[in-house]
């Protein structure tokens, strides 16, 4: 059993009739995921795909038992999307759409309260890439087949960057669990500490990769989590280094604009709370290869793949730098290396 | 999105804030002309710019007569002031505001922004204003009074009245502050701002309430339902390299560096400098194209990276999801015929279509240096600004 979603995970998608979402939604059908319906006021008796539209997310969930829904609603309507969602009794809502204003998603936010928690829904989102149960079903807008199934619990907030260690862990035979984008927004539905939780009760996931950057709190309350309740090996990289303070880096929410936001400070934190920092973002993969040895779980972190690639001694060979070969270090170093 | 202090107080002043008289003046003559406006025998020269710590660095000056207003309007206009939070080129003068002099009985400190914790919108004030607020957190965190903004509900009378109390200003005046902060609240929350800033927020010495200063900046998601906002944009307080990039619909931030980037994604992004910087380079921007990147949308960025004179060098980095690598290829060989590169490019493809990329840009015969990874196309990029400067 992965997180958040598997091969039985019924899905609405919110916004299906829109060029995006269509696209997308025979991308996921294609992937395997079980895409039963779709939403777009108005258009409710049409078929797109295949799959009945409706007006209402009552009537897509009442006629279909869906669960979970996926949102390509355009800024302007999407926090509206996402508490019709909330209201309709969807467990799990990914936001696609990037731009929602600050003050809907407060907002959302605050309306997703009402909910007990038995009954709130989990809003992973805005502004994320999705997410992906290798092998068994993908609610997003990522290439499904960079992701190797496996044991590895991934959560990110940028959608390339979680790409880009994917892919760096498929070259070393290690697959993924369940990967969680979480998005780059100011407030975003879920944060790292929500699925850290998911993936410390997970069964299937025997190690945690945190893909962060700069700007909010959230890295560092996933620490605190970390330090006191996780169990299971945790790797982070955190992107930023070399960002100047008080900017906007494309994401709206990665501006450094308080104490203990930039990356420096992230990194230290992360690293006394006992999590693996990668030092730079070439050897992510690398990183979490390290850390699955030193624990004795190089050799299960494939078997639900089946392609059993990592044998003991997994060093890469396609590593230009020589300086970066060494095994990731801590912070201090790291910093005197930039230095250097 | 930032705006200027007189643009703030004329929201403020929609929203029943109090403000001192002033007016605005795009030249000397116009500045000196508002002291008769105005009125009264004293008054306050202020730089218009997107920057805070003007007062230090002179540019807020007290006056006493019009010509006086005149002459150090003049020496303003046309100059490019450095503060703290200007960055070192400094931002070009060319409005200043002239306002009535205050007599100030007592400082404040007004706030009202997002705290992420939380997520609620949260108010800050303090006794202790006319300080930056970075100054207030660093020497009297204990001073600093929070309060936070149920959603539901929005900013509480009894709310804004605790504030009162807690400032310490006397019972005649709690039920006029009451009503400032919270009129000031409505003109955050009804203007989707992220930022309002009222600094000092004064007693005069005839006991009422004034905005001495006023900053606010607004969330660029909110902008398509506040056009007259959107009006206010000052082209001339940014970056031109920014403007350039944002008018044509690209993340793009200048830095100081030679390695021009081409990225998509933010984090992916931000990582590629940080491999540039950690491989001994500088980049000399962050650049994302977004997704589905058209050959077209691939030029622009092209374009918009090149017009910064100082790039030597360029590293383009692509992890195609919903892009196309084989799409980002013919933008970038459609870029080196129109655009004649001179400087060499660094291309690193990954993801959707990779091997259609990989192949056009190998069959394009154009100097291209490729490379598999991000540490490899960093290293490559670094080197190969090595070797042009050295061979200067």
């Amino acid at each position: 059993m992965a997180i958040l979603i598997d091969e039985h995970t019924r899905v609405v998608v919110q916004g299906i009739t829109g060029r995006i979402g269509r696209f997308h939604t025979e991308e996921m059908i294609d992937y395997g995921t079980q895409i039963v319906a779709g939403v777009t006021p108005g258009k409710g008796g049409e078929t797109v795909l295949d799959r009945p539209v409706f007006n209402t997310m009552k009537d897509a969930v009442a006629a279909t038992g869906a669960t979970a829904s996926i949102v390509f609603v355009p800024p302007p309507f999407a926090a509206d999307s996402l508490m019709e969602a909330a209201d309709a009794g969807i467990r799990l809502c990914v936001c696609i759409t990037d731009g929602i204003p600050m003050q809907d998603m407060l907002k959302v936010k605050r309306y997703m309260r009402r909910y007990r928690a038995h009954h709130k829904m989990t809003l992973t989102g805005p502004n994320c890439a999705g997410t992906i149960s290798p092998g068994r079903s993908l609610l997003g807008i990522m290439p499904g087949h960079i992701y190797l199934p496996g044991r590895v619990g991934v959560i990110g907030r940028s959608g390339t960057l979680g790409y880009e260690a994917a892919s760096q862990m498929k070259a070393l035979g290690l697959g993924v669990s369940t990967s969680v984008g979480i998005g780059g927004d100011p407030v975003n539905g879920s944060s790292f500490r929500d699925h850290l939780a998911l993936f410390e009760a997970d069964p299937d996931t025997d190690a945690v990769v945190m893909v962060g950057e700069i700007g909010g709190p959230q890295e560092v309350e996933g620490a605190d989590y970390v330090r006191e309740h996780m169990t299971k090996p945790v790797i982070a990289y955190i992107a930023g280094l070399s960002a100047p303070k008080g900017r906007k880096m494309g994401h709206a929410g990665a501006i450094v604009s308080a104490a203990g936001e930039s990356a420096q400070e992230k990194i230290e934190v992360l690293t006394a709370a006992g999590v693996t920092v990668a030092p730079n973002p070439s050897c992510i993969g690398d990183t979490v290869a390290h850390v699955l040895s030193e624990h004795g779980l190089l050799g299960r972190s494939s078997e639900v793949g089946g392609s059993s690639a990592v044998g003991g001694s997994s060093r890469p060979t396609n590593r230009p730098v020589d300086h970066l070969k060494e095994q990731p270090t801590r912070v201090s170093e790291l910093l005197e290396r930039r230095r250097g | 999105m930032d705006i200027h202090e007189y643009q703030a107080k004329e929201i403020l002043a929609r929203f029943d804030v109090p403000i001192p008289r002033g007016g605005l003046a795009y030249s000397p003559e116009q500045a000196s002309y508002r002291c008769t406006e105005i009125g009264g025998s004293a008054w306050v020269v202020k730089a218009q710019i997107h920057a805070g710590g003007r007062g230090q660095a002179g540019g807020v000056k007290v006056c006493y007569s019009d010509r006086e207003v005149q002459d150090v309007a003049n020496a303003m206009f046309g100059r490019r002031l450095v503060t703290k939070q200007s960055g070192p080129r400094g931002k070009l003068i060319y409005r200043v505001y002239v306002e009535e002099a205050t007599e100030i009985a007592r400082e404040l400190y007004f706030g009202i922004v997002l705290d992420r914790r939380i997520e609620r919108v949260c108010i800050i004030s303090s006794a202790d204003g006319g300080v930056e607020i970075e100054e207030l957190v660093r020497s009297k965190p204990e001073a600093l009074i929070r309060t936070t903004i149920e959603p539901a509900v929005g900013f509480l009378e009894f709310q804004a009245r605790e504030i009162a109390f807690a400032l310490g200003l006397p019972p005649t005046l709690t039920a006029q502050a009451s009503r400032v902060f919270r009129r000031a609240y409505r003109a955050f929350r009804d203007l989707d701002a992220t930022m309002l800033e009222i600094n000092p927020l004064v007693v005069t010495s005839k006991g009422s309430l004034v905005a001495l200063d006023a900053k606010m900046s607004f969330d660029d998601n909110a902008l398509f339902r506040h056009l007259e906002i959107s009006e206010l944009r000052d082209r001339s307080q940014e970056d031109a390299r920014e403007s350039h990039a944002a008018d044509r619909g690209l993340a793009y931030v200048g830095l100081d560096g030679n390695i021009g980037c081409m990225i998509n994604g933010a984090g992916l992004a931000m990582a590629t400098m940080d491999m540039i910087k950690l491989v001994g380079g500088e980049p000399a921007n962050f650049l994302d194209i977004g997704g589905g990147a058209s050959p077209e949308r691939v030029l622009k960025a092209f374009r918009a990276v090149l017009h910064d004179k100082n790039v030597e060098t360029m590293l383009i980095n692509i992890f195609a999801g919903i892009n196309r690598c084989d799409w980002v290829a013919q933008g970038i060989i459609d870029a080196f015929k129109e655009l004649d590169v001179k400087i060499p490019v660094v291309v690193r493809l990954a993801g959707t279509h990779v091997e259609q990329g990989q192949a056009m840009l190998r069959d394009s015969g154009l100097p291209i240096i490729t490379a598999g990874t991000l540490a490899e196309a960093a290293q490559k990029a670094v080197a190969v600004v090595g070797t042009v400067s050295a061979a200067d």
